[in-house]
């Protein structure tokens, strides 16, 4: 009896989360209607819908909303509405002004000056200051307020001694000339500190709110911001509202009326309530749907490529990698990565032998030998170098492959085990562990051997990938421990001639690939479905989308029933 | 009965204690801590913020103090939701697994009742063996499967409800309490159905049906009660269970109730908040228990708590 009751739970189950669901359960998604702009390149008022609420789907629930204690990309996504940093980025994600109209480089590229936007108001239509920026910066690398991410403000004068408590943040290197201008000093020439700059590290907060408020200054009816929206209401675990900030410097800009952001902890949910028409714009889509999705959602599906590395790192300071160059090798050339990525991952992936992503302007890797090889010539490289290791079929490696629990990873650990197995014979353990207990055992480097890893770059530079590889470096858990590529990493923070750091980042990212510290599978995408009736966003790589640069439009009217309004009536 | 329910009351404090200190130092124990993050802290912060949680202090001083905050009613601070403090999380989600679990439990226990006397009084009988197999399946759906299939078909292909979100409206809170009242229907089904038959064949319902009386007064006035013992006891902890809110449900409809705080505390090493939901359901648990004693002494003439003096 129970045998067939299993069958049948089973059967149905398979028959609700399989790829081939009955294709008249897709929903009809409206066509939009054609755009047209006026000449301040605004969409003109016939083509934009009458109701203008913005539903995101916006992955966990955030940690906080406090700028300087934030970390996640589902908290980054909702401060970019709520805040402006002195710049910010456009649709297609590059750099432009935001709280400051323009500024001024020093010739030795270490005094910036910025002029602040007249305009630019708090949502209480304070004006925001100089000295706002200030008191904020100061802030957020002081010891007390356990920034997480101050690292991103580090290259100001004295911000790490700051941190470390040695000096107090009153020495940080800024300074309000009036209450316009902004001075900042640097330690040492950084190209991408105006992509530092969209980060919400640097975005100011209210100094009286947060002194009034305290740890609860983030609240509804506290929080003052200075970008386009303002918190409106906060659900934990429901819905976090925006509306429009009548004060902001370019309100007039702003079509979007409200943005609502709703957390998910499981990618089927979200995927059903956009199913259901409850949401425009989802966080990431169910990985093993793939095929169900470009064949029934297809005008709602973006793929984009995202400024991010997925690898295996090797446990340099324990055998068996410590000290075997050619087993390393030998591993990294036996994955076919076109495999892992058309299917296992299946979405698109970038199959790589490099770490840092393609597409920065400012950057290009070097190519690596093997990249031109067909599969068949690397695998038998692969098996020359095994040898070579002094690994053979009557004596195999054994090996320890760990992951966290997730299951891509688990599906592409399982292909690479397979694949070793296959062209060297190589005996592979699979180790799965809980989040937390696999970054305590990649840390301490006591029992990993090959671990997962990966990195999405945190500003628009190579350098957010090379810096990974410092022998001091936090999250350096492969222990890659090399003087001279320390040194060149501190050559290139002082260098100041663009083609020359460029070339230094690249010979950087070469020594870490000709040491084969780490095993490259894939460059990754941001996958999720957006109403093709959202508009005014554009693909970037950073994967930055301000509601403010979005709008709705009309859907075509061919017949099609004018759909009510997402997730209207919802409340708790 | 007074005297009782004080001592039952006193007895709980000690349980609680055990209760906090076990918890307490076992979810020390579990590597990582609550701000690890694939980005690395530098040393310097980390320290900051142990400094700030008091993280850093001897574990036995953070015991003490923790000890302290809760005898004040005070939870402490989410570490990982960080605008919040526990007590904030706590009163914002309890609400929500409450009313849920609430109309899940009244769902389950009228129709779970109902059907399970019914097939007791058609004992091996056809209608017996249909309601007893469906309860069966009942049981054995688990609710990650059941769930999506009724957001499936009742939301996304017939469109009538929400495919999830919350509100206290019927529509947001129909298939949620469905998907969490099934298998408690099935469950007290199949337990009011067992102790129903064995009540009617005792000797106290023979004499009464000897002395003539109405077959339903037999049912509705001597054999309910006491078929309903059993069912009492399940429903203490199941209760407790319930509107402490459920992790599955929880997810796969997005209700922001306590249940997911459970499991995504202990994830995220978030200490105090685990702690928070641990102590509030360890005193549900006690509460609910004690209730069923009391509701037993009265459904059961035979019992009496207090020695010697009658209720």
């Amino acid at each position: 009896m129970r045998f067939w009751l299993v069958a049948v739970v089973l059967l149905l189950a398979a028959c609700g989360q399989g790829e081939d669901r009955a294709p008249e359960a897709a929903p009809v998604l409206a066509e939009p209607v054609e755009v047209a702009f006026n000449e301040a390149g605004r969409p003109v008022d016939e083509v934009l819908a009458d109701s203008q609420v913005v539903h995101r789907g916006n992955g966990e629930e955030p940690q906080t909303l406090d700028p300087h204690l934030a970390e996640g990309v589902p908290s980054a996504n909702i401060l970019r509405d709520l805040f402006e940093g002195l710049t910010t980025n456009a649709p297609d994600g590059h750099i432009v002004p935001g709280a400051a109209r323009h500024w001024d480089i020093s010739r030795d590229g270490l005094t910036y000056t910025f002029y602040l936007d007249p305009e630019a108001r708090w949502s209480n239509g304070e004006p925001v200051t100089a000295e706002d920026f200030v008191w904020s910066w100061r802030r957020a690398v002081a010891p007390a307020t356990g920034t997480s991410y101050g690292r991103m403000l580090s290259p100001i004068v004295n911000a790490e001694a700051i941190f470390a408590g040695d000096l107090p943040p009153e020495d940080l290197g800024v300074t309000a000339l009036n209450d316009t201008t902004f001075q900042v000093e640097l330690q040492d020439p950084t190209p991408y500190f105006l992509g530092l700059l969209t980060h919400h590290t640097s975005y100011p907060v209210y100094r009286p709110a947060v002194e009034e408020h305290g740890d609860s200054h983030v609240r509804p009816g506290n929080l003052v911001s200075n970008g386009a929206y303002m918190l409106a209401d906060w659900r934990v675990r429901s819905r976090i509202e925006l509306v429009r900030n009548p004060h902001f410097r370019d309100a007039g800009s702003v079509i979007v009326e409200r943005v609502v952001f709703y957390p998910f902890e499981d990618e089927n949910t979200e995927f059903n309530r956009f199913r259901a028409g409850d949401l425009h714009w989802t966080y990431q889509v169910p990985s093993s749907q793939f095929q169900w999705l470009e064949d029934n959602m297809g005008d709602a599906l973006v793929v984009t490529p995202w400024f991010g590395t997925y690898f295996f790192s090797f446990n340099l300071t324990r055998p068996p990698f410590e000290g075997n160059l050619a087993l390393r090798q030998a591993l990294n050339l036996a994955i076919d990565r076109d495999i892992l990525t058309e299917r296992v991952s299946r979405f698109g992936e970038i199959p790589t032998f490099h770490l840092v992503p393609p597409g920065l302007p400012e950057y290009e890797s070097l190519d690596v030998a093997w990249a031109d090889m067909t599969q068949e010539e690397r695998e038998a490289e692969a098996r020359r170098l095994y040898q070579q290791a002094g690994y053979s079929a009557e004596r195999p490696l054994e090996v320890e492959l760990r992951y966290n629990t997730s299951e891509n990873h688990r599906k592409i650990a399982v292909a690479m085990a397979a694949m070793w197995k296959q062209v060297l014979g190589v005996r592979t353990r699979l180790i799965n562990e809980e989040f937390r207990v696999f970054l305590q055992n990649r840390a301490q480097r006591r029992v990993t051997e090959v671990f997962r890893s990966g990195w999405i770059g945190d500003y628009q530079d190579a350098f957010t990938f090379l810096e990974l590889f410092h022998s001091e470096h936090g999250r350096n858990d492969a222990g890659y421990d090399n003087e001279r590529f320390d040194r060149l990493l501190e050559r290139i923070a002082s260098e100041r001639i663009p083609a020359s750091r460029r070339n230094l980042m690249a010979e950087a990212e070469r020594m870490i690939l000709a040491d084969q510290v780490i095993l490259p599978v894939y460059h990754y995408v941001t996958k999720r479905l957006v109403d093709p009736l959202l508009q005014g966003w554009e693909e970037n790589v950073m994967d930055h989308h301000l509601t403010r640069h979005m709008y709705l439009v009309r859907p075509r009217e061919v017949g099609v029933e004018e759909a009510a309004e997402p997730g209207e009536g919802e409340e708790s | 009965m007074l005297k009782y329910s004080l001592r039952r009351l006193a007895s709980a404090v000690p349980t609680l204690f055990l209760l906090i200190t076990f918890a307490f130092f076992m979810i020390r124990v579990a590597p990582g801590g609550p701000f690890d993050s694939e980005r690395a802290l530098p040393p310097e912060i980390e320290a900051n913020l142990a400094a700030k949680y008091h993280l850093d202090e001897p574990l036995v001083f953070q015991y003490a103090r923790y000890l302290w905050q809760i005898v004040q009613g005070d939870l402490g601070p989410s570490f990982h939701y960080r605008d919040w403090t526990v007590n904030d999380l706590i009163i914002q989600g309890a609400p929500v697994s409450f009313a849920l679990g609430a109309a899940a439990l009244l769902l389950a226990l009228l129709v779970g009742v109902v059907v399970g006397a019914w097939a007791a009084l058609r004992q091996n009988r056809p209608t017996d063996y249909t309601v007893m197999s469906l309860a069966m399946l009942g049981i054995s759906i688990p609710n990650f499967v059941l769930a999506p299939l009724l957001i499936l078909v009742f939301a996304i292909v017939l469109g009538w409800v929400p495919a999830g979100g919350w509100a206290f409206s019927f529509d947001r809170m129909v298939l949620p309490v469905i998907t969490l009242a099934l298998p408690m229907i099935a469950y007290i089904a199949r337990i009011t159905r067992g102790s129903m038959i064995e009540v009617l064949h005792s000797s106290f319902i023979r004499t009464v049906r000897a002395k003539g009386m109405p077959e339903k007064e037999v049912i509705l006035r001597h054999a309910l009660k006491p078929a309903l013992l059993p069912v009492i006891s399940y429903l203490g902890p199941a209760a407790a269970a319930i509107v402490t809110g459920s992790v599955v449900v929880e997810r796969i409809f997005t209700i922001p109730g306590i249940g997911s705080y459970f499991v995504q505390g202990a994830l995220n090493r978030d200490y105090t908040l685990v702690m928070g939901v641990v102590i509030l359901y360890g005193v549900l648990i006690i509460l609910f228990n004690f209730m069923v004693d009391l509701i037993y002494a009265w459904l059961d003439p035979r019992i009496r708590y207090d020695d010697g003096e009658t209720a």
